[in-house]
């Protein structure tokens, strides 16, 4: 039973996909439940998946049981089962909560909206789950094409936004599959195993095409995965997409970027040839690094709450860079915990960015005051938590992911990194309580409220919206703590079984 | 002797009476005297929790509780060695006087959002008590910042544009610190595979580079020093003082600033350790700085108008007189600093509960306004008398015990600078403070008719605290024999050397 899950995953999705696709014949309204439910099932799946895996280990899926190199596999390992089962559940809640701010938002496009976002999800698990580098590149096609389309439905300018991102994610695409070609002609395999049995016993003196498709495959993922500066898709992309696609991609889909770096470079190539054969991961430190810093400044220059988000998602992306950077342990617990960290408060975060849409109709800083607590205290206090999350206070989950990167840094004696990962901790409280002191303590000012171009009051409700989209920013906002308080059980049943050979 | 433990739920307890309080406060904001009953219930019984705890901390031996494991290898685990008893008996015993205070001055005032005040206060007490009983330095950073969060809501009750700013920069500072602490804390882990506090310091037997050990002292210093005040890491506290009195009270003067100075105490006597503190000069660092800020604060405090800021600089002062007392790693210098975190938080509390008492009675905040106000509030500016003469060291008060210890250390040390400076500072304390008394007492006042005491809510817990002062200067080991906890704390760090 378990040994077919892994191909479940895919199929719950692609049948989700049509079968949304035909809903829009008659029963339009069965888009939502039907969305929801292939999430559900996946992510139940996932779960049974990360169950077994924790208990009986790694296993395999071959494709019409074709044995690899020939055929395709599927490769559940832990690392691959604990994205699997974050992307899902994520993506889960942000669908649960999409129903309102869709119609709002999206009006007819409802039907076609949740047949891209399945394409998506089946894209990313797809990701996760092959054990095989071409493979992976067509899921990775399949979900970019999915996150073009889920982004230019926004509003105004989102269209172009989505066209960059097109651009970029493209030409990031071909970089890898360039790099893939290299990798192919000079091993003549793309079985990810097989690659990591063939690679050590090659002289990279005498195949620098090796080298080549490495630096290829890196900088494709890193326009994926938005380090800087390969990040100037993401701001407008995340800002002017609908809001359910900000939640859904803006935690997911970096996050998956993030895991096909982890998976090339530590377990493809392998811990001793990025770190001393060719040093990826230092260039790699340092843009993070950067990107670190320049996330958070940016951020802290933005008025619109989403906007703000966005640059804050660049700089998160660069902990996890910095974390794999290390390229030890510690660094790399680090790394792996803050892609589920930051996938519940970037979640949680767009969520209430979408909850304040709804109700008030903007998520622009400037104009949030006092009143928005009184009418929306939950949507507020979970707000208020992941942001103090985001800064990387104890006990919530963001300071673990930061501890654990600081241990890593001066256990490589990378003062500098040191520095930043407590700088930008500064820098992300600046940010964010600048939005809860507004939220908190600023006196409504009564005429710019009502006054406000092109709101309509009546359009938008009055207090908390519907419970189905406050119970999942309060759920994200729950999961912060308890993330936070039993992260030491995450690290030692979850990442430590999935460290990647010679770290 | 030390090395006695036992396992026991109190010390979580204690932690947690006060969260427990939390949702009950939030829940019942409507019913403002139901509302502060939880308060009081949980003043009460967090202070009789502790109190248990007193006669185990007597013996030498410490209550511990392994909650969890927070990171792999590090346990989330609180220990109440008689160190944190000591402070947790400060701080819960003050409370309790401090939430019947609170009463009167937030009734008194009209504050608003009261319920926010209640509850941040009590998890302010919950995140103290954590700081008191942390047995490792990540449990401690956890408490720490939880403290720093909790009390953001209590500095900038008011909501004007000048407490936002002040709350501001006193979550610049700390937060800054707390930043710090996590390096050091990260690094010292690094170095030594453990962050357990250990009497004696845990890096006893150890052996780095001298410049790395300064520049992690450096390190924990800026981390524990900005709640302390330590000059320069001190101006969010003046500025801090926008917060309504009680909290200047228990905040500013026991809980925040005192977490501050035990973090200082357990970095020095039990992360390094005096012989490690000793061999690498960090003693002599940690002296000039505290040192330093004893005279200057003291001067600066002479140039306040406004009640609370000289309270304030005055609190710097003393906060370094309990660090200079570690600092001299001499038993006699840790007992008399130990025991001033007690005296001083009697003393302190006692005249930031009068400066409120007068804001609430006749809204004045400025030391020139006072002449004459001794003769209608005889009871309030009594007790504010008897808290001026204890800061100056002045016998029978308290003040003067912690002082005795601490010149006593000085001349164990064979530092007579910090002989000098104590005695300097005793003199100056007496200058800032006793023109007040007199203003009060012997100078003729304006527009005093009509006013009398403050309500009882607020002058009993103040006489009581000044009773206490005078109660504890004459027998130091009364109920809460704070002195024997003291040396005993003092003996386990310098090896049982006396």
């Amino acid at each position: 039973m378990v040994e077919n899950a892994p191909v479940l995953i895919p199929v719950i999705y692609m049948a989700a996909c049509m079968l949304i696709s035909l809903t829009r014949l008659r029963y339009r309204w069965l888009a939502y439940p039907m969305a929801l439910a292939a999430t559900v099932l996946a992510s139940a799946t996932a779960l049974g998946i990360l169950y077994h895996v924790t208990r009986h280990g790694s296993f395999n899926y071959y494709f019409g049981g074709w044995v690899p190199p020939i055929g395709i596999e599927y490769v559940i390992d832990p690392l691959s089962a604990f994205v699997l089962t974050v992307i899902n559940i994520v993506a889960g809640l942000v669908l649960y909560h999409s129903l309102n701010v869709n119609r709002l938002e999206l009006g007819r496009k409802v039907v076609p909206y949740y047949a891209v976002a399945m394409l998506l999800m089946l894209g990313l698990n797809g990701i996760v789950l092959t054990g095989d580098f071409f493979n992976l590149f067509v899921f990775l096609e399949i979900s970019s094409l999915a996150s073009y389309g889920l982004i230019a439905v926004g509003e105004r300018g989102s269209a172009f936004a989505a066209f960059r991102y097109l651009i970029l994610g493209t030409v990031g695409a071909s970089f890898y599959l360039l790099g893939l070609g290299f990798l192919h002609l000079n091993t003549g395999s793309l079985n990810m195993a097989d690659l990591a049995a063939i690679i050590p016993n090659l002289e990279f003196g005498k195949d620098p095409a090796i080298v080549i498709a490495l630096v290829m495959m890196t900088v494709g993922i890193c326009i994926k995965m938005a380090i800087f500066p390969l990040h100037g898709w993401l701001p407008d992309a995340y800002t002017l997409a609908p809001s359910t696609s900000s939640a859904l991609i803006a935690p997911i889909g970096t996050k998956v970027a993030s895991y096909i770096l982890i998976r090339t470079l530590f377990f493809v190539y392998g811990v001793d040839l990025v770190t001393e054969g060719i040093p990826v991961t230092t260039i790699l430190g340092w843009l993070s690094a950067i990107g670190i810093i320049y996330g958070s400044i940016l951020a802290i220059a933005q008025s619109e709450l989403k906007r703000m988000l966005a640059y804050s998602s660049i700089a998160q992306i660069g902990y996890i860079g910095l974390g794999i950077s290390m390229a030890n342990p510690l660094g790399f617990i680090g790394a792996v915990l803050h892609v589920l960290n930051h996938a519940f408060m970037k979640a949680c975060l767009f969520l209430v960015a979408a909850n304040l849409r709804t109700q008030v109709g903007h998520s622009d800083i400037s104009r949030f005051d006092d009143s928005y607590r009184v009418k929306m205290p939950w949507t507020m206090a979970a707000f208020t938590t992941a942001a103090i999350s985001m800064v990387g206070l104890p006990p919530l989950a963001g300071f673990f992911s930061k501890w654990y990167l600081a241990l890593a840094t001066i256990e490589n004696s990378q003062w500098v990194f040191l520095a930043v990962i407590l700088i930008s901790s500064l820098l992300n409280a600046v940010y964010f309580f600048r939005v809860i002191e507004k939220v908190y303590m600023k006196s409504p000012s009564g005429v710019a409220d009502d006054a406000g171009a092109g709101n309509d009051p009546a359009q938008f409700g009055s207090g908390e919206p519907t419970s189905s989209m406050v119970i999942p920013v309060l759920v994200f906002a729950a999961a912060l703590l308890l993330i936070g308080i039993f992260n030491a059980l995450i690290v030692t049943t979850l990442i430590q079984p999935m460290m990647p050979p010679g770290m | 002797m030390n090395d006695l433990t036992y396992v026991s739920h109190i010390p979580l307890f204690v932690v947690l009476v006060s969260m427990a309080a939390v949702p009950l406060i939030l829940a019942s904001s409507r019913k403002p005297n139901l509302r502060e009953t939880w308060t009081l219930l949980a003043a009460g019984t967090k202070f009789l929790l502790v109190f248990s705890l007193l006669p185990g901390a007597l013996e030498g031996r410490s209550a511990v509780l392994h909650l969890l494991e927070i990171s792999p290898g590090v346990d989330l685990a609180l220990k109440a060695d008689p160190f944190g008893v000591f402070f947790a008996l400060i701080s819960s015993s003050l409370w309790i006087f401090t939430s019947f205070y609170s009463i009167g001055y937030v009734r008194g005032n009209n504050e608003h959002k009261q319920t926010r005040y209640f509850a941040s206060f009590a998890m302010c007490l919950s995140a103290t008590m954590g700081i008191a009983f942390s047995a490792n330095l990540l449990t401690f950073i956890i408490f720490y910042e939880i403290l720093t969060i909790s009390t953001y809501p209590l500095v900038i009750h008011k909501e004007t544009p000048e407490s936002i700013s002040g709350g501001r920069q006193y979550l610049l500072y700390t937060l800054t610190a707390g930043l710090f602490l996590i390096a050091a804390a990260a690094w010292t882990y690094q170095l030594t595979g453990t962050m357990d506090f250990k009497p004696g310091g845990l890096f006893a037997g150890t052996s780095f580079p001298g410049s790395t050990m300064t520049v992690l002292f450096f390190l924990f210093l800026a981390g524990v020093g900005v709640k302390a005040a330590i000059m320069p890491l001190h101006s969010w506290l003046p500025v801090a003082m926008v917060a309504p009195t009680p909290v200047s009270a228990l905040l500013h003067a026991v809980a925040v600033v005192k977490s501050g100075v035990f973090g200082v105490i357990r970095v020095v006597g039990f992360v390094f350790g005096p012989e490690v503190m000793a061999a690498y000069g960090l003693n002599i660092i940690l002296a000039s700085f505290a040192g330093t800020t004893i005279i200057v604060a003291s001067l600066i405090a002479f140039r306040q108008d406004n009640l609370k800021r000289r309270l304030a600089y005055s609190t710097i002062g003393h906060l370094s007189y309990i660090v200079l007392g570690a600092a001299l790693l001499s038993p006699s210098g840790f007992t008399g600093g130990m025991l001033h975190i007690a005296t001083h938080a009697t003393m302190k509390i006692t005249l930031f509960f009068c400066a409120g008492a007068i804001y609430v009675n006749l809204h004045r905040e400025n030391i020139s306004q006072l002449n004459g106000i001794g003769k209608i509030m005889p009871w309030t500016m009594g007790a504010f008398a008897i808290g001026s003469l204890g800061l100056a060291g002045v016998p029978p008060v308290n003040g003067f015990v912690s002082k005795w210890f601490l010149a006593l250390g000085a001349l164990e040390a064979d530092h007579l600078v910090v002989l000098g400076i104590f005695v300097l500072s005793g003199l100056l304390n007496a200058g800032y403070f006793f023109p007040i008394v007199h203003r009060a007492f012997f100078r003729e006042g304006e527009h005093l008719e009509g006013h009398g005491e403050a309500s009882a809510l607020m002058v009993v817990p103040l006489v009581i605290t000044a009773a206490l002062s005078v109660l504890i200067g004459m027998r130091p080991d009364l109920f809460f024999h704070f002195y024997e906890l003291a040396s005993l704390v003092a003996r386990s760090l310098t090896g049982g050397l006396l």
